[in-house]
């Protein structure tokens, strides 16, 4: 993976002290909550419901087992043992104190990780596919694209106060597992007429109030054309985006106001000015950041075949992790283990301190000491020997850590929601606990298949629901929490949001509402279709039917 | 208020008549857009220098064919959210070719400064409440730059690479 050189360590370091002087200003009273909020707010540094809410940054889901056991600590000295991480592949802590956060940094700092905008009106933590670099589809590593523009946009001088935060997304694989269509800017790469990888630009793109699936601006970019063109679009969109509402702000907004043509001639325009200049990458930068993600030393291995289906057959749990938890791998004789932080135990996306350290001992003695964060909130060892997945199937069950449902309906993004979150209007962790109830039965998970669940507490969406093929939002009616059903959502290649279904659950009838729909889709789907393409298929008139009845 | 240019204190000899009807008899004079487009020749003829005042909705695209008549360019910032002047301190210097006094104008933190100096401002009008000790040093909190912008300084990526060929040179 990626390694900070003294340019990337002076630089963090640099805002870690900058931010000690900020932090000491607000506590001395020199700054006032207001001043302080953007200060804080370019760091990561939210104020919830009940405490400071710090989140730190994941590039591109990509963290070392020496990062992890340095998050376990602080989660140990500074919150309450445990941290939850997010769909933007980051990490979030609850309950820090303003005093530590200093320290919080420094320690951070020394592991290669930091804040920096990690939330603010600016250029967000960049996304990518969890599989980078090891999946069998995938044209090129999309992680040495993720990490040019990561090093591009950090303290961006011209695009720190942007209309609205903006989300980029990138991936490698035709096989979109990085959500690129419901980003501000999804990269998707593709080979052209003449063979030649290079980038499907997409923008627009987004979640929230008002959702939009990305639209094409380009449909090849040259890789060496790709920070010019992406200066382009930031600053069509610096310049043009409305600044009058925060509600209409974002740049989908601005792509659909003036439509996708005249938003693609004006950055045209822009870049007609910029693309040959000073932001062209040379081939020697990219052979330098490519040479951070060389793959590790690879045992020669024969795939496992025969062997790997005795050790399924001895065991119907096994079984069903390896086929829900455990993906291809591009190298014979290794796979691809997903780690579900979805029991029944814990909260969507939470993992306690000493369940950091457990995992980072255990991707030091399978995965080569890396692991991946996915935009469903699970952890990922990409690395693993097809003949130890049994071993390390018994050591992740003995952690909690290997209940088979990934990409199952058990297996939901959810936001924190009322529990913690000042924005929310309803809680999502009590609905995923239900649901999670629900469908503790594993045959019953497996023969339902392939289905997301997402879960918002309001409006603004960051538990995805609406590219959920179930979505559930969680609002507020005359101060009694109800959710609202959307069906047939979907993050991937083929993008699409949900349909409504109706007016909304209580709390108490919401998990029943879902095994409604679930049973519905169990009646009419045709033999191995997915809840997505059923629906797809039939439409919303049968679930609608059976959640409200005919009249 | 107080000026701060190239990270001193520093006295402010432009008058400012923006949005006035007069304009001073003589000395350097600073007025916007529409007294520009409005009174340009005159202003000329005054011989003196000449500032103009650029509001958060004006694009300089408007005065680039002007640039070379003006010693000194304020942008405006309505609000310190308000990041569209960023993108014209960039246009101004690195396209229209800029070469005068840059100043930023408004509603202006302390914390936003070493932005504002890679842009290509380099002068600040500030409320001489804030802590201008602070202001003389802030642009050099950080010493390292990933981005290309007209203000010269080498980014990380430059220095990388220009390190990388001087040990490959040494080797040989």
């Amino acid at each position: 993976m990626y390694r900070y050189d003294e340019f990337d360590q002076d630089l963090v370091n640099e805002r870690v002290e900058q931010f000690r002087r900020q932090v000491a200003r607000r506590l001395n009273g020199e700054l006032n909550e207001d001043q302080f909020k953007p200060l804080r707010l370019m760091n990561g540094l939210y104020l919830q419901l009940h405490a400071y809410m710090l989140r730190i940054n994941v590039p591109y889901g990509c963290l070392s087992s020496r990062q992890l056991r340095t998050l376990a600590h602080i989660a140990r000295v500074y919150d309450k043992g445990f941290g939850h991480f997010t769909t933007r592949q980051n990490l979030q802590f609850n309950w820090v104190k303003l005093e530590d956060i200093p320290d919080v940094l420094a320690a951070l700092a020394e592991v290669e990780m930091h804040c920096i905008q990690s939330s603010g009106n600016c250029i967000r933590n960049i996304t990518s596919d969890q599989y980078a670099g090891r999946a069998k589809d995938e044209l090129e590593d999309p992680r040495v694209f993720c990490e040019i523009i990561r090093q591009w946009y950090t303290l961006h001088p011209e695009f720190a106060y942007l209309p609205r935060k903006f989300k980029i997304a990138v991936t490698g694989s035709p096989n979109d597992r990085a959500a690129v269509q419901v980003h501000d800017i999804g990269l998707r790469m593709h080979l052209n007429s003449s063979g030649e990888p290079g980038f499907e630009v997409i923008v627009g793109g987004g979640q929230g109030r008002t959702p939009h699936i990305g639209k094409t601006i380009r449909d090849w970019l040259p890789e060496e054309h790709l920070l010019s063109y992406l200066e382009a679009i930031l600053r069509v969109y610096n310049l043009y985006g409305r600044r009058d509402n925060i509600y209409k702000a974002r740049i989908k907004i601005l792509v659909n106001h003036l439509g996708i043509k005249e938003f693609r001639r004006q950055v045209a325009e822009e870049w007609e000015y910029i693309k040959d200049g000073a932001l062209h990458i040379p081939d020697e930068e990219f052979a330098r950041i490519n040479a951070y993600f060389a793959p590790p030393a690879y045992e020669r291995l024969d795939d496992l075949g025969q062997e790997l289906n005795g050790l399924r057959e001895t065991t119907d749990e096994f079984d069903a992790w390896m086929q829900s938890n455990v993906a291809e791998h591009k190298v014979a004789g290794y796979a691809i283990v997903n780690l579900s932080l979805k029991g029944p135990d814990r909260p969507p996306g939470d993992l306690t301190a000493d369940q950091m350290d457990a995992v980072a001992d255990l991707a030091d003695r399978y995965s080569f000491g890396e692991l991946r964060v996915n935009h469903r909130q699970n952890l990922v060892f990409v690395d693993v020997k097809q003949s130890e997945l049994k071993e390390l199937w018994g050591k992740l069950k003995a952690l909690g850590l290997a209940t088979a449902n990934i990409g199952y309906a058990s297996d939901m993004i959810c936001c924190p929601g009322l529990d913690y979150c000042a924005l929310a209007n309803a809680r999502s962790i009590p609905i995923a606990e239900q649901i999670t109830e629900r469908f503790e039965d594993l045959k019953h998970l497996h023969a339902i298949g392939d289905l997301t669940i997402n879960i918002s507490g309001c409006v603004n969406a960051c538990g995805h629901h609406h590219v959920g093929n179930i979505g559930i939002l969680g609002v507020d009616k005359k101060g009694e929490e109800y959710y609202q059903f959307t069906l047939g959502g979907s993050s991937n290649q083929n993008a699409s949001l949900g349909d409504r279904t109706g007016p909304g659950f209580s709390a108490d009838d919401a998990a029943g509402a879902v095994e409604t729909i679930v049973n519905t889709y169990l009646n009419v789907r045709h033999n191995g279709e997915p809840f997505l393409d059923t629906y797809r298929r039939v439409g919303m008139a049968p679930f609608k039917e059976a959640l409200y009845g005919t009249d | 208020m107080a000026l701060i240019r190239n990270g001193a204190l520093a006295r402010d000899s432009f008058k400012n008549a923006a949005g006035r009807s007069e304009l001073p008899d003589h000395g350097a004079v600073l007025v916007g857009l529409d007294q520009w487009r409005e009174h340009r020749d005159p202003l000329l003829r005054r011989g003196e220098r000449i500032g103009l005042l650029l509001l958060s909705d004006q694009h300089p695209e408007a005065i680039a064919a002007d640039v070379h008549y003006f010693d000194l360019i304020a942008l405006e910032f309505p609000g310190f959210r308000d990041g569209r002047a960023y993108s014209y301190a960039r246009l101004l210097r690195e396209r229209f070719k800029f070469t005068g006094e840059l100043r930023a104008v408004g509603d202006v933190l302390l914390e936003q400064l070493h932005y504002m100096h890679r842009v290509g401002f380099n002068s600040f009008d500030l409320d001489s409440r804030q802590p201008l000790e602070e202001w003389k040093t802030a642009a050099g909190e950080f010493s390292v730059w990933y981005q290309p912008t007209a203000d010269g300084r080498a980014t990380a990526t430059e220095l990388r690479h220009w390190r990388n060929n001087q040990l490959r040179a040494s080797a040989i």
